[in-house]
């Protein structure tokens, strides 16, 4: 049953929120400027409380289902985090009061940034950017400056595999440097001899995602790094898939002089159904003073006792990327998480995420093909087809395993997968739920072959069958308009 | 092991099926110099140990629970009813992933289309985005679509000084790589006229602030006009707040608009996570980045919500996308969703009101005192300026130990306004308070 809009619910007279009469004199209103009418609805509280809880039924989401969305980490949100995000002294201090009387945020940021270069082998780190584009923005930004403050102002190349997120492309239009796309082999690595090919003085860097797309750590890593780094280059890494490396091997140490961190996928802060995220970037020492402004450092060391925090811009900044100082609520989840994780607790975030992935892979390949089957890390790529079902396609699993109450994997991602179902369990996930899981997949690819029609018409028990995207993009109804303002 | 609910039996049953002895044995792929590296980290703490650690963190600094704030430029300190955190605890709403399966995402699907609707409404524009990551990264965007609308062939783009410093300053960096010349804010004085006489045809987009960084409201009609008159496109940075109780930019010919979202329910957070406010004409809409829910129907006959024109996006169109922007704003669009609804057409415009009224109270009890005067007569909302008689830092360390934050240092900011302060008066402020703050400014007069 569709929920009503809230327009919908709207009727005159109705409100949620009384507010204080005014307690100063009256000021006459703003000569021409004052609004006439305020196209917002009149709703009660309970009404409205009803309206979003309802919605929020609709959602299938961590704390309801196993949620094995490959490249997305949808690891358990702890609940610690979202009270230590909202303790009043975190939830209610403003960005711009002095330092002296922020000490406590500029502490837990200090912090983090610490923990961040300990476990990605880091020099420096910029805690601003919002997101992993944003944060590859950032990274780009700062490849392009290191080159130009040498006076090296022919590097405009980016190298990027085939096997990268969309926004490794886009972010690079949008420093304005040239992609050049790199194919993978067939171990699903980068083909070193492809990239000796284009390995030049024009090269930026190359951007990648490590361990990839397809779950597999890169075999060469360190022999591409030697590649690139020899001819001028630098290495962006693509902290994405960072869940499986924690106290494994340090993006740093491989070779990797700039990368970003996703706090929401890697360091467990909600996505929140598409944000906000948080993605810090660190880098390694020939580019710490590029980093974005500001960086929290110990401004005053004190004697034994609690040094005092300060913002610091760094000397060759390339500016600043966004207001303020980076999504603080989730400095907080994230620092909150890490400290609970502690040294061994770090490294089996890796381990258990590793064990999942591996034990699905195994449990599955009968049943799927698996293009580049090899030992992985947290995550892998089946093919959602088989030669012998021809009207059923990845998109059809992924509808029918709605059915059994789990969320589908990634599909149609990479784009080097035929029809690719991307599976990734993470590391919170108990054996039975994956039992559970390998059991309604086993199912399903029965079902595939003795009634194709399942799935073909798949979900049948959500509250919503399949969506006419057609219709949506052909009509563009992007608003509702309040009954009384009749639509253009 | 905080959160993994494996068992040393399942371990070794998941080792088994997999064949491999160890879980070491997973990483042979990882070269062996650099595998297990000794982490220098501290041991793990308990929940209990944890919250005791943030406690004192959280009590280091001052907050407005308990200090009367009159600090703002950007960031305000406005009331937030009960119901909006508790909507946004719902864990099936944080705890989801972006809608791309729109069967089983309807909430965040619709909260989104509502949320475009609210912003659509309330800044009397066609449309809006799911959102940005704050208003300076939207207004970015804003030059970003206006220069796909211009093919690229027009390179000049016009700020007003008067929009926020950190706005102007993150555009400059995002679009660094692009060759832009980007001009209006060098002098604090550039009015309209100045702008205007800027504008030419290599114009793209021409951006004013309103309420202004200063708090200054203008009527920007004609203004809109000649920015149109030369073929450019015209953004104006809103507090959506402040369009409570005044003109939507819709009246001023805007074609985009840009604000930062945090007045709308979100509380200040030290700076983030923020909302960026993005909405534009119909005719602009394939050049909009970011996601778009629309309305669409199921094979059931029920109407619902997809994401939609999604080829713009990157992850389809990869390096032609109009941004790179996945990961957006999620969570703070349906915080603000449920502000609006909650405060409604009447509860909004009282909330902007009643900020209007308090901070033209404070405005004129401080222009009274010996040693401020209020620095120009323009009409304003609910931030001010004060020219002050000493520097603005000693006058808050004074206003600090009575337990007051008092405003912005505007000579952080603008060379030519040092000595002078940036006020913010919300609904939070009570009268009492102002009159504490004016005659906490006197006594450091006489002092």
């Amino acid at each position: 049953m569709p929920e009503a809009l809230i327009y919908e619910l709207s009727s005159p007279g109705r409100f949620a929120v009384a507010l204080p009469e005014s307690d100063v004199p009256n000021t006459p209103p703003p000569d021409g400027l004052e609004r006439e009418d305020l196209p917002l609805p009149e709703i009660s509280e309970l009404d409205l409380v009803r309206h979003f809880v309802r919605l929020s039924q609709y959602n299938h989401s961590i704390d309801t289902g196993f949620y094995p969305l490959g490249s997305c980490t949808m690891k358990y949100n702890p609940k610690i985090n979202e009270v230590a995000a909202r303790m009043p002294g975190f939830a209610f201090a403003h960005p711009l009061q002095d330092e002296e009387i922020s000490q406590g945020n500029l502490a837990i940021m200090y912090e983090l940034q610490e923990w961040l270069m300990e476990i990605g082998g880091f020099a420096g780190i910029s805690l601003q950017p919002a997101a992993g584009a944003h944060g590859e923005l950032t990274g780009l930004l700062i490849i392009g400056n290191y080159h130009r403050d040498r006076g090296d102002f022919a590097r405009t190349k980016m190298l990027i595999p085939d096997s990268a997120h969309g926004t490794n492309p886009a972010s690079t239009t949008m420093a304005g440097l040239e992609l050049i796309e790199l194919p993978s082999d067939e171990r699903g690595n980068i083909d070193l001899e492809k990239l000796h090919a284009v390995c030049d003085d024009s090269l930026a860097g190359l951007m990648l995602t490590n361990p990839n797309t397809l779950g597999l750590f890169e075999e060469h890593v360190q022999e591409v790094a030697q590649l690139v780094h020899d001819c001028g280059g630098l290495m962006y890494g693509d902290g994405a898939n960072m869940n499986p490396l924690l106290g494994i091997v340090r993006p740093g140490e491989l070779g990797f002089d700039v990368l970003h961190f996703n706090l929401h996928k890697t360091f467990s802060t909600p996505h929140g159904g598409g944000g906000p995220g948080s993605g810090p970037v660190g880098v390694a020492q020939h580019l710490v003073d590029f980093l974005p402004a500001p960086i929290v450092d110990i401004v005053e060391p004190g004697d034994e006792e609690i040094p005092t925090f300060g913002l610091v811009t760094p000397q060759k900044s390339i500016g600043r990327m966004k207001t303020f100082h980076g999504h603080f609520g989730m400095h907080v989840r994230a620092y909150t998480y890490m400290r609970m994780q502690g040294k061994s607790g770090i490294r089996a975030i890796a381990d258990h995420a590793v064990l999942n992935a591996n034990y699905l892979r195994v449990r599955l390949r009968d049943a799927y093909k698996i293009p580049y089957d090899r030992v992985c890390m947290h995550e892998f790529v089946m093919e959602g087809k088989w030669p012998d079902t021809p009207d059923i396609h990845a998109l059809d699993i992924s509808k029918r395993i709605m059915d059994f109450g789990f969320h589908p994997p990634t599909n149609y991602f990479p784009l080097i997968v035929n029809e690719a179902l991307m599976i990734e369990p993470t590391e919170t996930e108990s054996k039975e739920t994956l039992d559970a899981f390998v059991e309604a997949m086993l199912i399903i690819a029965e079902e595939a072959r003795s009634s194709p029609e399942t799935l073909r018409s798949a979900p049948h028990t959500t509250p919503f069958g399949r969506m006419d995207e057609v219709k949506a993009a052909r009509e563009l109804i992007l608003c509702c308009r309040p009954a009384y303002i009749p639509k253009a | 092991m905080a959160y993994i609910p494996h068992t040393e039996k399942d371990r070794q049953e998941m080792l088994d099926v997999i064949g491999v002895q160890r879980i070491e044995d997973l990483y042979e792929a990882i070269p062996q110099d650099v595998r297990f590296p000794d982490l220098d980290l501290p041991p793990a703490l308990s929940e209990m140990e944890i919250l005791e650690e943030l406690q004192a963190y959280a009590e280091a600094n001052v907050e407005t629970r308990h200090f009367n704030y009159f600090l703002g430029a950007g960031a305000y300190n406005h009331f937030i009813p009960s119901v909006v955190d508790h909507m946004l605890l719902r864990s099936e709403f944080y705890t989801a992933y972006t809608p791309y399966q729109p069967e089983i995402s309807q909430g965040t699907l619709q909260v989104i289309f509502e949320y475009q609707s609210l912003i659509a409404n309330l800044t009397g524009m066609d449309v809006s985005n799911a959102s940005h990551y704050d208003g300076s990264t939207a207004l970015a965007e804003a030059v970003i679509l206006a220069l796909h609308q211009h093919r690229f062939k027009r390179e000049k783009v016009i700020l007003s000084p008067g929009i926020h410093p950190q706005f102007r300053h993150v555009v400059r960096t995002y679009l660094q790589g692009l060759n832009l010349e980007i001009v209006g804010d060098e002098n604090l004085d550039n009015g309209q006229e100045n702008l205007q006489s800027m504008i030419d045809d290599d114009t793209t987009l021409v951006a004013v602030q309103y309420p202004d960084f200063l708090g200054r409201i203008y009527d920007f009609s004609s203004f809109g006009e000649a920015v149109h008159t030369a073929g450019a496109l015209f953004c104006v940075v809103v507090n959506p707040l402040a369009l409570g109780y005044l003109k939507p930019p819709s009246e001023f010919g805007a074609d985009v608009v840009v604000g930062e979202g945090q007045p709308l329910g979100i509380p200040l957070s030290f700076g983030g996570p923020y909302l960026g406010i993005f909405a534009t004409l119909d005719r602009y809409v394939r050049k909009m980045a970011g996601r778009l829910a629309g309305e669409t129907e199921d094979s059931r006959g029920q109407r619902g919500y997809v994401l939609t024109l999604t080829p713009r996006e990157q992850h389809i169109r990869r390096q032609r996308a109009t941004s790179n922007i996945c990961t957006n704003q999620g969570l703070i669009a349906l915080a603000s969703t449920v502000y609006m609804s909650a405060m409604g057409k009447h509860g909004l415009r009282q909330v902007a009101e009643l900020c209007y009224q308090k901070a033209h109270y404070a405005a004129a009890e401080i222009d009274s005192l010996k040693g401020y005067r209020l620095w120009n007569s323009d009409p304003f909302f609910n931030e001010f300026v004060i020219s002050c008689s000493h520097p603005v830092a000693e006058i808050n360390d004074y206003l600090l130990d009575r337990e007051i934050v008092g405003g912005f240092d505007l000579g952080r900011a603008y060379e030519n306004l040092k000595d002078h302060m940036l006020l913010a008066v919300t609904e939070l402020n009570s009268k009492d308070q102002i009159d504490a703050l004016v005659s906490a400014l006197k006594e450091f007069d006489h002092a």
